[in-house]
């Protein structure tokens, strides 16, 4: 089953190689991986989306929780919570393909971030199958890039993860 | 008071209580030397190859339970000393590693003798610093001692660069007293309820077994785990990390379970109903196959590692918590139950289990005309009446010195079990015999594993640590040839040496007294005369039948209840001396 583990790891060089080096050096493995400084500079946050069987996640966020400097960590999908994903799609336009592409933009509530003659770069932001969606309804021969942030997510309600 | 990174890294050393640090000098910690030169309290052992300082100060933190110091410089100095660190982080044993680093401007750069030790030493240690400001110096040595001691013991890795020790540069000094830490704090005390169903579990069992590992020593609970076995009155069988954590003597020790382990514990853990594990780890080499692991248990496993719980095998009742504690809540509830354990159950249980013993597993030839390695473990153990620090390096001498030494007293067996690192011996009963100089220390180990630390005789010597060596020598790498002979139809690819020194005449290079024995008669005389010489290290270079095999085995792929036993006995063996 897909896992999202949403880790509070102490911000300082080397903590993201030693939670990347406990997966590879385990055999688990990592579909995505989005980290970025917290409120509290002290503090980094490290969404990481994982798949396994229940004993393999088990093992997985006890070996995480193991690691000197993470602080705290949740698996989201244990309750309620939002996921959200952002990409950006550049993709070659034509005077026939740009309006179509314009529309599915609106479809998916995209922005359209940059524009030149031949080529537009859409943002869409939501759950991952939301941007697998519109990556699929897109020709793929106009596809120049896609890049993708990898899921984040917070739960719902009041509880969260801090200090 | 204003010191420089040097200088605060000594005091540190000397507030935090150190006494010995095992170290090898080299350019990036050539202020720390100087450092050192200019101070008497913390004494330094010079090795003679950094990974005999990370095992000398393995054995010494084995053997008193404090932590064990080792300083190298950076480069190959740090990368020789990651074999030392991994050995001491499979049998979680509390080491501060001190490594020297090119000075910070020029990290990244490829200089001379850089290496990125952060990133090396990550996998194989509990954590690891680089220092990269000299004001935080003395609490990172703090937190490394801290961390290195705490919870699950393990090693720590502090990487200074060569700047941040320069005499020129200083800052107040402070040692902290203590440290706390947001983002570690490991569990004490066990969970009450669960202790509960563990107690109600253990009293409901009509076979129960007591499995208990190293981390019985590590956690100095070896008086509770007796009191608790004793109380109980259940069968109490020990991993090789976990031996002397319960006397090998009691009648109720059933001897160590296994790959090597005794017929009738690894019988008794099979038919169990009901397992208490208590700080071990369930490893491959205790287990054998996981699908036939104790098929009819019910199982509490107590350990301080959350991680190590239902890792291989799925555990019905877990218990977090330092095993000194867990026991003395355990013992608590135990005697204020008014259920007491199954008399009738547990006489039908232990007839069982004598039946089990009955088959005499570790019986061997005793007429041989060849010296059985068997036998000369046996004369060890009754030359230094049970009582020996003993350490050991990998393989068939291994097993016989676990199987034939009965350990009455924890940290007296040094071994390498969880890495399995051939060198480790010698260089760890320098360590030892620092740590106790009244002590007799003997290291069992063979022709191929001594030659691996070999040079660390010129230390002993040095620092005059009189150790005595029992070198089973078949003229094998034993363990991989009885391997080969097992599943290999004997083809015996290059599990032997075609020039083995003269040891002898080695040991008496480096300065100390070699003796040969050739002769089963001659086993208990020379022990006697190595013993006896106070302040000698002594080489016994003990010619061995080179047949042996290891019994009794649990062989790859196999449950407990099918171990490969002895047969015949000596006839192959004595042929061969005709």
């Amino acid at each position: 089953m897909r896992h999202i583990i949403s880790i509070l790891i102490e911000n300082e060089s080397g903590a993201l190689s030693r939670v990347a080096g406990l997966f590879s050096a385990r055999g688990y493995n990592i579909e995505s991986l989005a980290v970025a400084v917290t409120e509290d500079p002290s503090l980094s946050r490290i969404t990481l989306v994982t798949r396994g069987s229940e004993e393999v996640i088990e093992q997985i966020t006890k070996q995480l929780n193991k690691l000197i400097d993470v602080v705290k960590l949740i698996d989201l999908v244990e309750s309620d919570h939002i996921e959200r994903e952002l990409m950006m799609v550049k993709i070659k336009t034509s005077e026939h393909t740009r309006a179509e592409i314009r529309s599915l933009a609106d479809i998916f509530r995209g922005k359209i971030l940059d524009v030149t003659p031949t080529s537009y770069v859409v943002e869409i932001t939501g759950p991952s199958e939301k941007l697998d969606a519109f990556v699929a309804a897109i020709d793929s021969e106009t596809i120049i890039e896609v890049v993708r942030s990898g899921p984040t997510g917070i739960s719902r309600g009041e509880k969260g993860l801090h200090l | 008071m204003e010191l420089s990174g040097a200088q605060i890294l000594m005091q540190s050393l000397k507030d935090e209580g150190v006494e010995y640090i095992f170290g090898y000098p080299g350019g990036a910690v050539l202020h720390l030397y100087d450092a050192i030169f200019q101070q008497d309290e913390v004494k330094h052992i010079l090795v003679r190859h950094e990974q005999g300082a990370t095992h000398a100060a393995d054995g010494y933190a084995r053997a008193t339970g404090k932590p064990g110091v080792v300083l190298v410089t950076s480069g190959p100095g740090a990368t020789n000393a990651i074999t030392g660190i991994a050995t001491a982080y499979m049998d979680s044993i509390p080491m501060v590693v001190i490594s020297g680093q090119v000075s910070l401007p020029v990290i990244g750069s490829d200089a001379f003798q850089e290496v990125d030790m952060i990133g090396i030493s990550r996998p194989c240690v509990k954590h690891n610093f680089l220092v990269k400001d000299v004001t935080k110096l003395a609490e990172t040595i703090k937190k490394a001692f801290y961390v290195a001691t705490s919870g699950r013991p393990g090693p720590v890795v502090v990487d200074i660069p060569k700047d941040i020790t320069d005499p020129k540069i200083k800052v107040p000094y402070k040692y902290p007293k203590k440290i706390t830490m947001r983002s570690y704090n490991p569990a004490v005390s066990g969970h009450k309820g669960q202790i509960k169903k563990a107690v109600e579990l253990l009293l409901a069992a009509q076979k129960p077994v007591i499995y208990s590992g190293g981390g019985v020593v590590l956690g100095e609970a070896s008086a509770e785990l007796t009191e608790f076995s004793h109380l109980l009155g259940y069968p109490v069988t020990n991993t090789l990390m976990g031996l002397g954590a319960y006397p090998a003597t009691d009648k109720q020790f059933i001897g160590m379970l296994g790959m090597h382990g005794s017929y009738e514990a690894n019988m008794t853990m099979h038919e169990s109903d009901v397992i208490i594990a208590i700080g071990a780890r369930f490893d491959d080499r205790v287990t054998g196959k996981l699908d036939l692991f104790c098929p009819y248990a019910k199982i509490i496993h107590i350990d301080i590692d959350p991680a190590s719980i239902s890792k291989t095998v799925k555990v019905d009742i877990p218990i977090v918590g330092e095993v000194k504690q867990v026991l003395e809540q355990l013992i608590e509830l135990i005697k204020g139950s008014k259920v007491k354990p199954n008399k009738k159950a547990l006489e039908a249980w232990w007839n069982q289990i004598d039946q089990w013993r009955a088959v005499q597993c570790l019986e061997y030839d005793r007429d041989s005309l060849l010296i059985k390695p068997q036998y000369v473990i046996e004369q060890l153990y009754e030359v230094t009446q049970g009582d020996a620090y003993v350490t050991s390096d990998v393989g068939q001498h291994q097993m016989w010195a676990a199987q034939y030494y009965r350990f009455d007293k924890p940290r007296r067996w040094i071994n390498s079990g969880g890495l399995g690192t051939m060198g480790f011996g010698l260089p760890a009963a320098i360590g030892v015999k620092l740590a106790f100089p009244e002590a007799n220390v003997a290291c069992v180990t063979g022709e191929a594993s001594i030659q691996m630390c070999i040079q660390e005789l010129s230390t002993a010597l040095q620092y005059k640590t009189p150790i005595k060596i029992i070198n089973l020598n078949n003229r094998y790498m034993g363990m991989v040839r009885q391997w080969q002979e097992f599943t290999y139809e004997s083809r015996y690819s290059h599990s032997y040496m075609d020039t083995i020194p003269e040891f002898v005449q080695l040991a008496e290079a480096y300065g100390h007294v070699g003796i040969r024995i050739d002769k089963p008669e001659e086993v208990r005389p020379a022990l006697e005369k190595a013993f006896a010489m106070k302040d000698r290290t002594v080489f016994l270079d003990v010619i061995t039948d080179r047949t042996e095999n290891v019994y009794p085995m649990i062989e790859a792929g196999k449950g407990h209840h099918d171990m490969k036993l002895r047969v015949a006995q000596g006839t192959s063996t004595d042929r061969e001396l005709a």
